[in-house]
């Protein structure tokens, strides 16, 4: 069996970037909250919140590590794998990663530091600044991925120099890459499913000692703040989504075909499918379920004008047509699903009957999954059916991988980088689920570090604020 | 200054950056061993604690800016190096987590595991750097097309290793004189002996490598030779190693720590000027060597590198320059310490 080593390179891209991608969402989001829980602390003077602030810090430490682990591997693997590929765009796609480093990644590293170990070491301000520029850190990290990554789906700002292998992209206008056709949609799209998963993570946790009588005051606070988060969040994904396919269809109609199942090009309205399996020998949606002109309304906002079909396609450049439709479709349901229990969570919350409902409380310890889940598929979604393109229109996944690396030397790191990153999610969950076990010290609200005024949210009697003892 | 030259030299300088600041992260997991019981690992651990990540990303930048500035040369070395690099990535992991997760576990066998898993990614990382730096002043075999042709038993040859075992020797020094900084009482003195043992083998390693290196590659003699004013960076090196003993010997680990910096930046300095204008040197025929011409970027690209860098780099050296400072003093571990 002879191995193919670009199957290979893209096999192992896909197994890293999938893993890398279980971590920034979840700091993203929890680094947001973190700023609130701690603002919240500093206004308020509630030492729940600082016991919030503290415990989130430690998990924050533990998903950081795993993303800043994989994350070096996936800046590497360009230049390991992908080398054709990074001669084509380096002129391009360097820049943005560049700026990555130089402007997002030491600002939330070097402040995690303090985050993470200046506690007691820093005073209050100092520690909430730094907390702050994690947070944005985060943001500025993934808007430069998301630049870089833009560019790759709707290039601008470029032209092409050079004939044959040797062709290559130089930037013309730096500002026209970056704020290319689909970065700001993109970036606001992901960030917000960022907030979504870090969102239910807190949500998952606070469910979860509701569930228990455990560290109450911990995570009623914790759920008042972060159930409405997520719940705008969840929304924020539909709001964000809707143009984001609408760009799609205009700048990669091969790609919005290919999630929607369009194979025919009609004369009038284009159905959208809720559901369905692509076939494509007989290019048609099977055990579909579709809306007559749902994808017009929604792409165009008439009910008449044509989606353009996968027949104005050359067949060698349509992506994988039932991997791209059923991870679309997967992403959107999830996330409307996600959008209808936040939502139900939110009203219990406000007419105070989510600490009854028991089967809701175990459907939010749950959400986390699928929210992780759900931002995992939208980036298979966009990646899968950006294909058979590495650059759009310009270059190809299957002319861009290394030529010096063999296909051997791919299949050893693809089997060693299984192994170990299956070994660091066990150990990851594992050391997760026992400091969510542990849970939060109890607070002390005798003892202060500074005199604290008399607390607006209501006293708290010493021995109620772990709730009943296990 | 031309946009490649500028870039050439940012290059150095970021390497030297990481270089300098991980090269001590390095140091103390080379040295971690010393430490004989939980508490003095957790101490060796913490002293590293709040800045580790942040000289870490000094690579990530240096690669990005690499990538960036002369695709070529990035596409070329990494691919060329893939199986060292995916070793170097397994290290850097294996660092990562043992630092991170090590204490968090109760259990002694899996306390003992991570104690390995940190020593050995702290060494691994560092031999292979010292290899690659080896393998880039000795030449690859690189083709015309750029590609390289060659297999990673062709990369470790002994000249390679020997830098690697150099660049050993020189992190375990700086980041024992780190440690000793951070520490006190037994355990301090115990790091100050073998910071002694570290500087000798250090000196004698670098003594051996210069000459291994006038000697086995003329490429590199003729590059000296045209530029006499290396002479004065050998001076200044050979000074900094040279005042590292006295710091030693009264104790002044503050001054042993900045003239081990010194030794590693001279060390760049010397590395560069022997490459330059080449970034990549081929074994087979000196026409097809990566330089900083046929490598770059594009003068728009560069150009607006540069300014992302001039802006943003000197607010980093500020930041971290605070943060690094703001920890500075002796390691009194605390529930947040590792």
């Amino acid at each position: 069996m002879a191995l193919d080593p670009v199957l290979l390179s893209r096999l192992q891209f896909a197994l890293t970037v999938g893993f890398h991608y279980l971590f920034p969402p979840l700091t993203i989001g929890l680094a947001l909250l973190m700023v609130i829980m701690e603002g919240t602390y500093l206004r308020t003077r509630d030492r729940h919140y600082e016991a919030m602030a503290r415990f989130w810090t430690s998990i924050l430490a533990m998903i950081f590590v795993m993303g800043v682990a994989s994350g070096i591997v996936m800046e590497f693997q360009f230049g390991t794998n992908w080398a054709t590929y990074s001669r084509f765009v380096g002129d391009v796609f360097g820049p943005a990663l560049a700026a990555e480093g130089i402007l997002a990644f030491f600002l939330e590293s070097v402040f995690l530091g303090v985050l993470v170990f200046g506690w007691d070491r820093v005073g209050p301000r100092m520690h909430f600044f730094s907390t702050i520029m994690v947070c944005f850190g985060s943001i500025l990290s993934a808007f430069w991925i998301i630049v870089a990554n833009s560019w790759q789906q709707t290039p601008a700002g470029f032209h092409l120099v050079g004939e044959g292998p040797l062709q290559r992209a130089e930037l013309t206008d730096f500002w026209a890459a970056v704020f290319n056709p689909s970065t700001i949609h993109r970036f606001l799209h992901t960030l917000i499913g960022a907030f979504v998963a870090g969102g239910f993570l807190v949500v998952s946790v606070c469910a979860w000692y509701l569930l228990k009588g455990r560290h109450l005051e911990f995570a009623r606070r914790g759920m008042r703040l972060a159930l409405p988060f997520t719940a705008i969040a969840s929304l924020g994904t539909l709001i964000s989504g809707h143009p984001n396919a609408q760009m799609v269809a205009t700048h990669q109609p091969a790609k919005l075909a290919a999630f929607e199942g369009v194979f025919q090009t009609g004369p009038a309205g284009t159905p959208m499918y809720l559901f369905g399996i692509p076939d494509t020998t007989e290019n048609r949606v099977r055990y579909g379920l579709a809306i007559p002109r749902l994808l017009s309304l929604l792409v165009y906002g008439d009910l008449r004008t044509p989606v353009q079909g996968l027949d104005t396609i050359p067949r060698d450049e349509w992506p994988p047509v039932g991997l791209s439709f059923q991870t679309y479709h997967a992403m959107v349901g999830l996330g409307m699903l996600l959008i209808f229990l936040a939502a139900y969570a939110v009203i219990a919350l406000r007419r105070r009957t989510l600490e009854s409902k028991r089967w809701l409380l175990w459907l939010l310890v749950f959400a986390v999954v699928p929210a992780i889940v759900a931002n995992e598929l939208g980036w298979i979604a966009a990646e899968v059916g950006r294909q058979p393109w590495v650059v759009w229109g310009l270059l190809r996944t299957s002319q861009a991988v290394s030529k010096s690396v063999s296909a051997e030397q791919v299949l050893a790191s693809i089997l060693a980088f299984g192994a170990i990153y299956l070994a660091l999610l066990v150990l990851w969950l594992y050391l997760l689920s026992r400091k969510i076990s542990t849970g939060p010290p109890a607070v002390d609200v005798e003892k202060s570090r500074r005199p604290a005024p008399a607390p607006t949210s209501g006293v708290v009697a010493p021995g109620s604020a772990t709730g009943p003892q296990r | 200054m031309e946009l490649q030259v500028f870039w050439f030299a940012t290059l150095y300088v970021l390497l030297a950056g990481y270089l300098i600041l991980d090269g001590f992260d390095l140091g103390v997991g080379i040295m971690h061993p010393v430490a004989r019981d939980d508490r003095e690992r957790r101490i060796l651990m913490s002293s590293i604690g709040p800045v580790w990540d942040g000289n870490e990303v000094w690579l990530i930048t240096f690669g990005g800016a690499l990538f960036a500035a002369f695709p070529h040369a990035y596409a070329t070395a990494f691919s060329g190096f893939y199986s060292a690099f995916i070793l170097l990535l397994f290290a850097l992991i294996g660092r990562a987590i043992s630092l991170e997760f090590r204490s968090k576990l109760t259990s002694p066998a899996a306390r003992r595991f991570f104690d390995i898993v940190f020593w050995a990614g702290s060494a691994l990382a560092t031999l292979l750097l010292g290899v690659a730096a080896g393998n880039i002043l000795q030449g690859l075999p690189i083709g015309p097309d750029m590609e390289f042709r060659g297999s990673l038993r062709g990369l470790l040859g002994a000249y390679p290793l020997s830098v690697g075992l150099l660049a050993l020797a020189l992190f375990a020094m700086h980041g024992c004189a780190y440690l000793c900084l951070k520490t006190t009482g037994e355990l301090q003195q115990r790091l100050a002996r073998h910071v002694w043992l570290a500087y000798a083998v250090f000196a004698v390693l670098c003594a051996c490598t210069i000459t291994y290196t006038l000697v086995a590659l003329p490429h590199i003699r003729r590059s000296f030779a045209d530029r006499s004013w290396l002479w004065a960076v050998v001076i200044v090196g050979i000074l900094a190693i040279a005042a590292i003993a006295p710091a030693l010997r009264y104790r002044r680990y503050g001054y042993a720590f900045i003239c081990s910096s010194g030794t590693i930046a001279t060390l760049v300095v010397l590395l560069a000027a022997a490459m330059y204008p080449n970034l990549l040197l081929s074994s087979l025929d000196a026409d097809w060597n990566l330089t900083i011409y046929n490598a770059s970027s594009s003068e728009r690209s560069l150009r607006v590198m540069q300014m992302i860098a001039l802006g943003g780099m000197p607010l980093v050296l500020i930041y971290s320059g605070f943060v690094h400072w703001h920890f500075r003093g002796k390691v009194e571990l605390d529930k947040a310490d590792y």
